[in-house]
């Protein structure tokens, strides 16, 4: 039938044409720029409701294959009068024609990356960012799940798999060796799987084994067991996945123990380990003003590094209050408000008026001898905010001096000695790290100095915005679940290219196991549909037997061995 | 219809008449017989022949008119059936009239054929008096009409009703492909963009062809 040889390219102008291999042809491009996306023309036959925003394509340029993601969705006709003037579609075969035709939808996708091309040997250099746009007319195609695992990698022994692409059953692997050079955020408002996200992200750690873990458990999510606002209403946590890779350290030991946990330690904090800088820190939580915070440095200069908060603390109100103030050149009134105020919080059980308990050697042996990791439960010290941060301030300072000093040791040798990266996993971050008191805690310092010495944060919070700028923008990889406040989300995607359009991806996730990734561990940002965690089989993804599993397990062990 | 007249080809297309006038663009040609002419939208053809040949060169047209008038433009018809009793009676009682009228058809020269190959646009030169005009077979027809390259031809045509004329010749077009519901879509889907800013220009012809219309046989 077709023997015309004087007709261009066929009889009809096609979708199916030259299809992306092992892609769902989408449409072609028309028009567009790096800055702003370019612009696909879908083809007729198919429906803009098929393509969602979010959703990965893949785009077959002249010379190298460019990835990226739909940012837009919009409808154009051909002839401005349409909308005035629209053909009859009652009539269906009218309606058939014009449609996608006539009347047309349009996406526009930001090229993310270019696999391939002229400067790369046969893809060995992996994916690149896009640095230009493909040519007019390139065919665009919905991404396959091979395209996916070239940018996002496979699973291996650094590759976690993490969840799966919006709309699609491919896993997805988050590269958690690189992730952990770096310090990490997971954001989101409450109760759109912030701690879900971050229990899956420590798993991923210990599973992979990339790091040691020290975690700040304030609702005592993560060590034995968490709850779950599903069906189930517990999940399991890491210590019942790992067993012998988790010790549970508990502030608590009543509470650990009415839970059922029996913690390896009970931390005990002693009066003579707190300093000043930790006072500093208490500064917004105890209400405390600039003057009565400063105060506890001219204290420890007047008393003595170990004996500087117990003296002060037994020390009387009255006249000789007065004098102490008048001594150090403070106000009295603030310093005695300062008294009132640490005096309340030292009564804490957990806090040893006595003697110092170096819960800090503890720790360290488990994570840098043992190669163990620590999640430390507050108990029902975790609603006390004062006692959460004077705790995880205390403790982190010691151990990052301690790295510090190992990683000083180690530079100094032969270098066969390695250092045991150590994550340190905060909640409520913004009250560790607010632009007031960022510049002077040691938080701050970890996530500025990053991975010098081989310590980094996983910062979890709600308030992104209240989070100081310069340390936001050294955190390498951000998880953001849904966020609604203009300034978190300013806050989070301060400084990503795309913002504008990552902001609108944002503001539409759902409100559970979805998250916005983005930054260093990952090629490009992407939405993940998070894997599921809870059910027999998740566990079961992560090594995890039950009991059953286990005895026979043991039974069959000792048969083959008599 | 006075089917002896109608010289039938090699390929089994019947020969309608010659050409009269002849220009790049359109041609005249005349009937053997009185009421012979293609029906308005049917894809003529002058000149040789099947396209298996090398030395096929042809032309194709649209018909886009039809008429019938005295051969004698000074001596017009009168009325002669006031006592017949139907009007085929009329004819048969002046058989002079088969003589002093003739019907002539006039096509749009859409395509032309040189050394077997088809080409949908105008041919360098129009086809001389007297060639013959064929009636296209449903392979030439269905060969013609897969690709509508020659539709802005059509379009923009300075004759009368050239809707009309596209909208009957794709109808008739479809009649011949295999699905002709899915032909009449692909073909409205590219005309869509030749009408880009006459929506309702487009709509007119998708009201004429569109399936859902009396008269359409599928």
């Amino acid at each position: 039938m077709m023997t015309n040889g004087g007709n261009r390219g066929g009889a009809w102008p096609q979708g199916q044409v030259g299809d992306v291999a092992g892609a769902r042809s989408l449409g072609m491009i028309v028009s567009g720029s790096l800055a702003e996306g370019v612009v696909v023309r879908l083809d007729a036959d198919r429906s803009i409701e098929e393509v969602k925003v979010g959703t990965f394509v893949n785009i077959q340029g002249q010379h190298m294959r460019f990835f990226g993601v739909v940012t837009d969705a919009a409808l154009a006709s051909m002839d401005p009068a349409m909308p005035t003037q629209p053909p009859d579609v009652s009539d269906p075969f009218i309606a058939q024609v014009v449609s996608g035709t006539a009347a047309f939808g349009t996406i526009t996708v930001e090229p993310m990356l270019t696999i391939g091309g002229p400067d790369s040997i046969a893809g060995l250099d992996g994916p690149q960012p896009a640095r230009t746009v493909p040519p007019h007319f390139s065919r665009v195609g919905t991404a396959t799940d091979t395209d996916i695992s070239a940018v996002f990698g496979e699973e291996d022994d650094r590759h976690f798999w993490i969840g799966s692409p919006l709309d699609m059953e491919t896993r997805l692997y988050l590269n958690i060796e690189e992730m952990v050079k770096r310090s990490n955020g997971v954001f989101g408002k409450s109760g759109t799987g912030k701690t879900f996200l971050t229990r899956l992200l420590l798993a991923g750690i210990l599973q992979k084994d990339a790091a040691s873990n020290l975690v700040f458990d304030m609702h005592n999510e993560y060590g034995w067991q968490g709850t779950s606002e599903g069906a189930t209403s517990t999940v399991k946590g890491l210590k019942q996945l790992f067993p012998s890779k988790v010790a549970v350290f508990s502030l608590d030991e009543q509470s650990s123990r009415t839970r059922g946990i029996n913690p390896d330690y009970v931390v005990r904090i002693g009066l003579e380990e707190i300093e000043p800088e930790d006072v500093q820190m208490l500064r917004e939580s105890l209400n405390l003003s600039e003057v009565a915070a400063d105060a506890a440095y001219s204290l420890q200069s007047k008393f003595g590094a170990r004996r500087w908060l117990k003296s002060f603390l037994e020390m009387p109100g009255g006249e000789e209050m007065r004098e102490l103030a008048r001594d150090l050149n403070v106000n009295d009134r603030a310093l005695s408000t300062l008294q009132n105020r640490l005096s309340r919080l030292m009564r804490l059980p957990f806090i040893d008026a006595e003697r110092g308990h170096n819960s800090v050697n503890r720790i360290l042996d488990y994570v840098q001898n043992q190669g163990m990791h620590v999640v430390l439960e507050f108990g029902r010290y975790g609603s006390n905010l004062a006692a959460y941060i004077l705790v995880a301030n205390l403790l982190t300072r010691r151990i990052y001096a301690r790295y510090q000093q190992l990683t000083d040791e180690a530079a100094g040798g032969d270098g066969s000695q390695t250092l045991r990266p150590l994550v340190i996993t905060i909640e409520e971050a913004h009250k560790f790290l607010n632009p007031g008191v960022a510049d002077q805690t040691i938080f701050g310092t970890i996530a500025r100095e990053m991975r010098k010495y081989n310590v980094t944060l996983l910062v979890v919070d709600q308030r992104p915005s209240g989070i100081d700028d310069e340390i936001m923008s050294q955190i390498g990889t951000k998880l953001t679940c849904l966020l609604d406040s203009e300034r978190d989300v300013d806050a989070v995607l301060s400084g990503v290219s795309g913002s504008r359009k990552l902001r609108s991806v944002l503001s539409r996730l759902e409100s559970r196991q979805q998250a916005l990734a983005f930054g260093h561990a990952l090629p490009m940002p992407v939405v993940v549909q998070t894997r599921e965690y809870g059910s027999a089989e998740s566990y079961a993804s992560f090594g995890w037997r039950d009991e059953r599993e286990l005895r026979a397990q043991a039974e069959r062990d000792a048969a083959d061995l008599f | 219809m006075n089917d002896q007249a109608l010289t039938r080809s090699e390929s089994g297309e019947f020969r309608l008449g010659e050409v009269v006038e002849a220009s790049t663009t359109l041609l005249t040609a005349q009937c053997y017989e009185l009421y012979t002419a293609p029906p308005l939208g049917s894809l003529v053809r002058c000149g040789t022949s099947d396209g298996a040949g090398h030395n096929d060169d042809a032309v194709y047209g649209i018909v886009y008119e039809v008429s019938t008038n005295s051969i004698d433009p000074s001596r017009r018809p009168i009325a002669r059936g006031r006592d017949e009793d139907d009007e085929d009676s009329v004819y048969e009682a002046n058989p002079q009239l088969s003589r002093l009228l003739s019907t002539e058809f006039n096509a749009l020269v859409v395509g032309h054929r040189r050394d077997g190959t088809l080409y949908r646009w105008l041919a360098p030169l129009p086809p001389r008096i007297h060639s013959f005009v064929y009636d296209c077979s449903d392979d030439d027809l269905r060969e013609f009409s897969s690709a509508l390259d020659f539709a802005p031809i059509l379009l923009s045509a300075p004759i009368v009703a050239t809707d009309d004329v596209l909208a009957a010749f794709l109808k008739r077009a479809s009649a011949v492909h295999l699905d002709p519901s899915g032909f009449l879509v692909r073909a409205g889907r590219q005309l869509t963009p030749l009408l880009g800013g006459e929506v309702q220009r487009l709509n007119g012809i998708l009201r004429r062809i569109a399936p859902s219309q009396a008269g359409f046989t599928a």
